[in-house]
This record gives C-alpha cells, sequence and structure tokens, in this order.
C-alpha cells in the first residue's frame, strides 16, 4: 500500500486496495426485476431488500400521501398471510424489519440472519402481488399515519417550513408535495387509493431486489428465480414522466413565523441539476461545492461567517444530486443573537459571491477528495448503507456503470468545473430565499 | 512486540451458527486495559473511549461544565486553532466524535491503517493537551446555548426534562446535562478546565478497539494515547432516590399532538431477576410492531405512530419508561389504554407464547449488533462498564433462554406498578 505523501502543494495522494464494487454483483430476472448483491462474509447476516421504483412523486394529484400510506398497508393481510404476520413473523425468527417512503422510491427491508434468506423472500414476493386490503385496517392505519404527520411535522415549525419552502420551489413537480402528504388529503385517502397505487407500481418489472451481507451470489440468484421470477411483469407499467417545472424566473421569498420557535434561521435554495445517466459531471462539481462552502468546520462559511466575522452559531450547504428529476442546492445559516436575519443573510450572499471570485482553495478540494477516497473504506464496514446508495441510486434513474463510475468522476472535478457549476446554479431566479421566525421577531 | 503487552487474555466467542469474535483483554505497560477485536480484512480501526461519570460529574453551580468541556475538545489543542484541528483530522480522513451524557463521556474515533500513527496523535492532543481559548470557549458556548433556547420549545425535551426533575430530587440526574442558560452562560475557562481535569482520568477509563491492529501494537499506543492523563478526578454522585407520585402531570404547551413520557421504578442491571424483567419489556412495549403496547395503542386503535417502553439503566438508578405522541383530543385515551395494559399484564401476565417470541426475537436480534468495527467496540466498552466478563457474549443468549413464563410473570407482578405509573403530558390534552 502507498504510503500517504504530502507534497509541497499540500495535495494527499493515496491509494486503495480494494474497490467497492469488487464486493457488488447484479443481473436481471427474465421479468425485468433487477437483483443487486452486495457481499460482506463477516458475520452470517443479510439485509434483504426490494426497492420500487414509485414514491410520492409517482402520486397522482389529489392523494398526497398515498406511497406512504401503501407502504403502511404491506404489514397488513396478504391471501396468505395474516395481518401482522410478516412482521411478527421476522421478529421470531430474530431479525428486524422496517419499510421508507421518499420521493423517488418505496422500500422494504429486513436484517435476519443469513440463513432466513429464503424466509424473506418467500414472503417480500408474497406481498409483492397477493395484498388483500380490507377497509377497517385501512380506517385505523389511516389514523396512524395522520398521528405520524403530527408527530413528524405539525409538532415541528422547521418541519412545517420545510414543506413551504418546497411547496414554493418546486412550481410544478410533485418534490413541491411532502412525501406524507397534505394533511386534507391523507384524510380521505381510501383504499381504492392505495389499491390503484399498488396496481399500479407493484410488480417485478418496476423492482429491484438488493441483498447485503454473507451470501452467495449464485444462490440468491437461484432463490430470487424461485420467488421473484415467477412473479408475471406488469406489461401496463406507466412510464415514468413527471411533470416537469417551467423556466423559473422569479425569485421568491418567505417567512413562516411560530411561536414555538427558539432559535431563528435563514435558508436558501436553488434549483439543481440532478445525476443523470451518463451524465453525473455537474452533480459531481455541485456535491463538491456543497462541501467546500458549507459542509463542516473548515468550509468557506464556516470560516467567514461562524470564525471570522462570527455572525452565526452554524452556517451550511448541501446537495444530493441522486434524484430521478431537478434537485435543490441548499443553505442554512443561523444568526447568533443580535445579528437579524436580514444581516445574515447578506453575509451569506457576501461569502459566496466572494468564492466566485477567488476560486476554490486546493488544499482544501484536495482534503475533501481525500475523504471521499477513505469513505469507500469506512463504506466496507457498513454494507447495509452501501446496499441503500445502490437502491437510492438505481430508484433515481441511474445504472450500476453509472453508480461506480460516481467515485472516479468526484475525483476528476476541477476548480474550473466546481466555480462553473456555482455561476450556473447560484440563479436568483430560481431560488427560495426563507425566514423561519419566533412570533416575537421583529423583522428590520 | 510482546513484551509492551503486560496482560494477555484471549476469548474466542463464538455463537452457535454465528460470528466468532475473538476479544482480547490487552494491558499496557502503564496500566491501560483495553479489548480488543483484531479484523484485518479492512483497513481501519475503531476506537471508542469512555470515561464514567460524564455529566453527573458538574460541581455544584456548574451544571452544562462537562457537556461544554466535551464540546471544546476539537476546538483547538496544543498549537492548532479549532480549523488547524480541523484541517489535520480531515487530511487523514481520521474521523473523531465527543460526546458526554449523564454517566458518561464518550469519545469514537477512526481512522486507516496508514494514518494510525498519526490519527492517535493528533487525537491524544484533543483529550490530553485541549486548549479551551477564550474565542472557542465563546463559540461553542454560544451553540449550547442556541440549543438550548431550542430545548425550551422542544416538546420531546420538555417532556422528559419534567420527568428528570419529578424523579430524580437532588441527584445531578434530576437537570439536563446540558445545563440551564443561566448555568452555562456563567461558566469560566477555569470552570471548563476543572470539568477537564474531574472527568478525563484514568481510573474512570474504558478501551474497545476493533480494526485493522495487533494486540502488540495495541498495548504502547494505549499509553502514548492516555497515559498522560490524570490519575483520578472528581468524585461520583452516589446512588439517586427515586420518587414517583403516580398520577399524570400537565404541562402546558400549544402543539397539535401531546408527548407523553411515563415512568415507575426500574430494575438493576445485575438483579437475578433483570433477564425476566428484559423478556417482560419486550412483551409489554419494548420489542417491535408485536408488543402489546403496539397492538393495543397502535395497531388495533390508531392513536400513535409509535408507543415503547423500556428499561433504562443508569449507574446511580434504576427507571423502567415509556413514551407515546397522540393528537391533543387522543391521547386521553392512549393513555388510559397503557394504564390498562401496565394493570393487565401486572394481573395476569405473558402467555407462554408470548414469551418464546420474545425470547427468539432477543436472541436472534442480539449478533446482528454486532455489525461493523465501531459498533463491536462500543459493546466492547459497554460490557466493561457494567462489570461484565469477557465471555458474556456468549453466554448471554443462554441467559435468555433459561427465563420462563413463571419467571416473566411473576416479575410482571411484583416490578409493574400501575400506582406508581407517572405520566408526564405536554401539549394541550383533552380531558387529561
Amino acid at each position: 500500500m502507498v504510503r500517504l505523501l504530502v507534497l509541497a502543494l499540500g495535495v494527499a495522494s493515496f491509494a486503495l486496495p480494494v474497490r467497492a464494487n469488487d464486493l457488488v454483483t447484479d443481473y436481471t430476472l427474465d421479468n425485468g426485476m433487477q437483483v443487486v448483491v452486495v457481499e460482506d462474509h463477516r458475520a452470517p447476516v443479510v439485509m434483504h431488500m426490494v426497492w420500487y421504483k414509485a414514491g410520492s412523486a409517482d402520486e397522482q394529484p389529489g392523494v398526497s400521501g398515498v406511497a406512504h400510506f401503501l407502504e403502511h398497508l404491506l404489514f397488513k393481510s396478504t391471501d396468505n398471510m395474516e395481518s401482522g404476520e410478516f412482521s411478527a413473523t421476522v421478529a421470531a425468527n430474530g431479525g428486524r424489519d422496517n419499510a421508507f417512503t421518499s420521493y423517488d422510491m418505496t422500500a422494504y427491508h429486513q436484517r435476519v440472519a443469513a440463513d432466513r434468506l429464503e424466509l424473506m423472500m418467500r414472503m417480500e414476493s408474497d406481498r409483492m402481488v397477493n395484498l388483500r386490503l380490507q377497509e377497517h385496517e385501512v380506517a385505523t392505519e389511516r389514523e396512524v399515519i395522520i398521528e405520524e404527520r403530527n408527530q413528524r411535522v405539525e409538532n415541528n415549525p422547521g418541519a412545517l417550513f420545510r414543506e413551504q419552502l418546497s411547496a414554493a420551489q418546486y412550481q410544478n413537480h410533485r418534490y413541491g408535495v411532502p412525501v406524507i402528504g397534505w394533511r386534507h388529503e391523507m384524510e380521505a385517502l381510501s383504499l381504492q387509493d392505495a389499491r390503484s397505487f399498488y396496481d399500479t407500481f407493484y410488480a417485478p418489472n418496476n423492482a429491484i431486489l438488493l441483498v447485503a451481507g454473507d451470501v452467495d451470489p449464485l444462490a440468491v440468484k437461484a432463490l430470487a428465480e424461485q420467488y421473484y421470477g415467477v412473479l408475471p411483469a406488469n406489461p401496463d407499467l406507466p412510464e415514468r414522466v413527471r411533470p416537469q417545472e417551467p423556466p423559473q424566473i422569479s425569485p421568491r421569498r418567505m417567512t413562516y413565523k411560530d411561536p414555538r420557535v427558539a432559535q431563528p434561521y435563514v435558508t436558501r435554495s436553488y434549483l439543481a441539476p440532478e445525476r443523470n445517466p451518463g451524465d453525473q459531471e455537474t452533480a459531481a462539481a455541485l456535491t463538491l461545492l456543497a462541501e467546500i462552502l458549507g459542509g463542516g468546520q473548515t468550509s468557506v462559511l464556516s470560516q467567514k461567517l461562524q470564525f471570522e466575522q462570527k455572525k452565526v452559531v452554524y452556517a451550511a450547504s448541501w446537495y444530493n444530486g441522486t434524484s430521478l428529476d431537478a434537485t435543490t442546492f441548499d443553505f442554512v445559516v443561523v444568526p447568533v443573537p443580535g445579528v437579524s436575519l436580514q444581516e445574515a443573510e447578506d453575509a451569506m450572499d457576501a461569502v459566496v459571491v466572494e468564492f466566485i471570485e477567488t476560486g476554490v482553495d486546493a488544499e482544501q478540494l484536495a482534503r475533501i477528495k481525500m475523504q471521499l477516497r477513505a469513505s469507500e473504506i469506512y463504506e466496507r464496514d457498513n454494507v447495509s448503507s452501501l446496499a441503500n446508495r445502490y437502491g437510492r441510486s438505481l430508484t433515481a434513474g441511474l445504472t450500476i456503470a453509472d453508480i461506480q463510475a460516481w467515485s472516479d468522476i468526484l475525483q476528476a472535478v476541477t476548480e474550473d468545473d466546481i466555480i462553473a457549476a456555482a455561476k450556473q446554479v447560484f440563479d436568483d431566479r430560481r431560488s427560495v430565499t426563507g425566514w423561519l421566525m419566533g412570533q416575537e421577531e421583529v423583522t428590520q | 512486540m510482546i513484551r509492551y503487552v503486560i496482560a494477555f487474555v484471549s476469548v474466542v466467542l463464538a455463537f452457535p451458527a454465528w460470528a466468532e469474535i475473538n476479544v482480547k483483554e490487552v494491558t499496557s505497560p502503564g496500566g491501560i486495559k483495553a479489548w480488543l477485536v483484531e479484523e484485518p480484512s479492512i483497513p481501519f480501526v475503531a476506537v471508542e473511549l469512555r470515561f464514567r461519570g460524564g455529566t453527573s460529574l458538574d460541581a455544584q453551580g456548574k451544571r452544562g461544565a462537562t457537556n461544554l468541556m466535551v464540546g471544546l475538545l476539537e476546538e483547538g489543542a496544543g498549537d492548532l486553532d479549532a480549523q488547524g484541528f480541523a484541517r489535520e483530522s480531515e487530511e487523514l480522513a481520521a474521523q473523531f466524535g465527543y460526546d458526554s451524557h449523564a454517566d458518561a463521556v464518550s469519545i469514537s474515533a477512526r481512522f486507516l491503517t496508514e494514518n494510525r500513527d498519526e490519527a492517535l496523535a493528533l487525537l491524544r492532543r484533543s483529550l490530553v493537551e485541549p486548549s479551551f481559548s477564550e474565542v472557542a470557549v465563546e463559540r461553542v458556548r454560544g451553540q449550547v446555548l442556541s440549543g438550548l433556547r431550542s430545548s425550551l420549545k422542544d416538546p420531546d425535551k420538555i417532556a422528559g426534562k419534567r420527568m428528570s426533575e419529578l424523579t430524580y430530587g437532588a441527584h445531578p440526574y434530576a437537570t439536563a446535562g446540558e445545563g440551564t442558560i443561566d448555568s452555562v452562560t456563567a461558566l469560566t475557562r477555569d470552570d471548563i478546565v476543572a470539568a477537564h481535569q474531574g472527568a478525563l482520568t484514568k481510573d474512570r477509563l474504558y478501551v474497545g478497539v476493533v480494526g485493522d491492529i495487533t494486540a502488540e501494537e495495541l498495548g504502547p499506543m494505549l499509553d502514548q494515547l492516555l497515559g498522560a492523563l490524570p490519575e483520578t478526578g472528581a468524585t461520583l454522585p452516589g446512588e439517586a432516590d427515586v420518587v414517583f407520585a403516580g398520577g399524570i402531570d400537565v404541562v402546558d404547551f400549544d402543539t397539535p399532538q401531546s408527548v407523553a413520557v411515563f415512568a415507575q421504578p426500574g430494575i438493576h442491571r445485575n438483579d437475578e431477576d433483570f433477564f425476566p424483567a428484559y423478556v417482560l419489556n419486550v412483551v409489554l412495549g419494548g420489542g417491535g410492531f408485536e408488543s402489546r403496547l403496539m397492538t393495543e395503542v397502535r395497531q388495533k386503535r390508531g392513536l400513535t405512530y409509535g408507543v415503547y417502553s423500556y428499561l433504562v439503566l443508569r449507574d446511580q438508578a434504576n427507571v423502567y419508561m415509556g413514551s407515546v405522541s397522540s393528537a391533543n383530543d387522543r391521547v386521553a385515551e392512549a393513555i388510559d389504554v397503557i394504564r390498562e395494559e401496565w394493570a393487565k399484564m401486572a394481573d395476569t401476565g405473558a402467555t407462554s407464547d408470548e414469551v418464546e417470541k420474545a425470547k427468539a426475537l432477543l436472541t436472534g436480534a442480539y449478533p446482528l449488533r454486532f455489525d461493523g468495527n465501531g459498533s463491536i467496540a462500543r459493546i466492547m466498552v459497554g460490557m466493561q462498564m457494567d462489570g461484565m466478563p469477557i465471555d458474556y457474549i456468549v453466554n448471554r443468549n443462554d441467559l435468555v433462554n433459561a427465563v420462563t413464563v413463571e419467571d416473566v410473570n411473576r416479575v410482571a407482578k411484583e416490578l409493574l406498578d400501575p400506582e406508581l405509573l407517572t405520566f408526564v403530558v405536554v401539549g394541550k390534552p383533552d380531558g387529561v
């Protein structure tokens, strides 16, 4: 192995012994179901996941939250299992199971001893096609998701604020509608709404099987063919085309006041391009830009606003390019007492303008790239996270080749690429600026 | 080199049909003990350090000093300021986490094999020679105060704080380790230096190491990393007298969903009835979707997204707690159902089917916890702090399997006390 060398320029060079993608095998079943296996033989444990390329952004208008509601209902009865039997069986086998829903996907997962993989496949393939919804269970579970919304959103002014910001950012795309749903639409979700989403999207040709852990890829393939391979593809699977954003031509500003806010702050988001198959370079530059501007203690925003000017308690920027349609580049600044939201916002803007003029600090970029390389080693200690990365990327329309090319594309990003990406994305006309305030706050 | 290692106990822990974990007890030349698992397959090392005491060591009138001190460890050390320290750790791709809670200060680190010596030297500086510069103190104090202001308007935090006040009397557990706005505002650099001297000491240190490192390498490294720390520090607080009045304490807070926590006396980790109580809790409210509380409150009635119960095992107190959140007009019903289930379990106990399923869940899920170098290091430190033998990992599932339905139901009668079960509700609850 090559020792870490710190060259005169402060550029770290580093070589990795094993690449993460050596651990990954993938194939597609005859019915169109994709299978990805991530091997980790250190412990006889397996993570079994099925990801559907169907999330809240695939819902029809008027039934927001149905993708997530259906996710809850998949733990109820099927033609072959009683309500609750799925999770009870996982638990009785010493495993843990759960599910999650996002804009672009819904995923179901179980963590069990590797020798229970077949049982998981038997049950998961069953509920892919045999769901038997019952009125009384639908009614009770609707109460549960409304309490979930209460807990996650209604009780949390920051979450209410984020919903409003997204709604302002996306003028036409379903990313502007919360995954959990708008409350008034959740209250009206019916068995038929859930059934319709299920019949449209739950099919092997719209699903990805991800198995991570102490498994042999060939054995997984045989089991997958036995349980998932026999399910018929849905010939009427709709093409995944959603309403897109019109040209955004007007900056939006919003203020949300809530007496439960103790710490006011400013957010800014810009509509930004996402990773696309064979076209990930801009997304890679934006990923590094977010790290450089606001990824931690040594980032430009922290350095200027927190350490030098002492105007903020916290400043950050982030960007997640793993998205089927246009994503956002985000900032937050939390002012210290005595600094107004306007001052904090102005200071943030000034730092970004100055950054674009001065350019990227080569040493900082080298440190970030070093950490990205190291994260590939650390990720091998956590194959569930590796599997999650594959699931998120594949359901966001990327290919295995895109996923495996991503780290090299990140490493190839130059200082000029980063500045060019900043100039492209930081366009007022596509921005939303938000102020979260307590009731007593005086604007100016 | 073997001569650096004074003691060297090795136990191969094999789960039936599970992984083998080879835990070694290493003692450094300077007498620092660590539990080590050599795991060379990935070129990095995870280190977990824990110092018993934590925020409970705060001196009288200095609430929040330990928490603020721990927050400052990565904010400058030796000739490095906060940014310099962060830059060095980034260059090494080393990750350090510093945290404090009621019973311990914990430090989690991971670093690449390549950079092991440099990373440990950097970690050492943060532990042994933190600078606590004025400018860093003010910056981190600002962050802590910002968090405290937010806590005052967070229903979950309000509920936890109120329950602690009601439960722990004059013990440090009664107040938040982060301190109050007044107490944190008043802390001086001297207070922080004193908290550092008081909390990071060798007599209360526990170490777990997992990864690409051998016992021979680890011994001397422990001395370099930790040898310069003081031998001993502040006095640990004594046992807490826990008090439960029963009833429902309402904290008025304008929010649509009420947050409730509930508590009653718990059971000690070393009590011979601990494992029956542990299984009991899984049946009642500690498992997944299948627990009685989840079944009755969520699955059947849709009153909540989640209801849980848990045995809280602190060094100086043992409490049996739970939590639920329901809309203001439904939380009264949720509380009634929880009370009924509590009483029903005390009266009629669990079925043997429930007990067997709970045991299957616990024994099956236990090996799943050993799912990475960092997790294993944390488990090993926790075991040491709880005074468990190195072979506990092998025997733990036998202890669960030995529990019978009779044990569970006897313990349910003794432990569960619907009269003492005390609720704190934060919100605008109807009919409570």
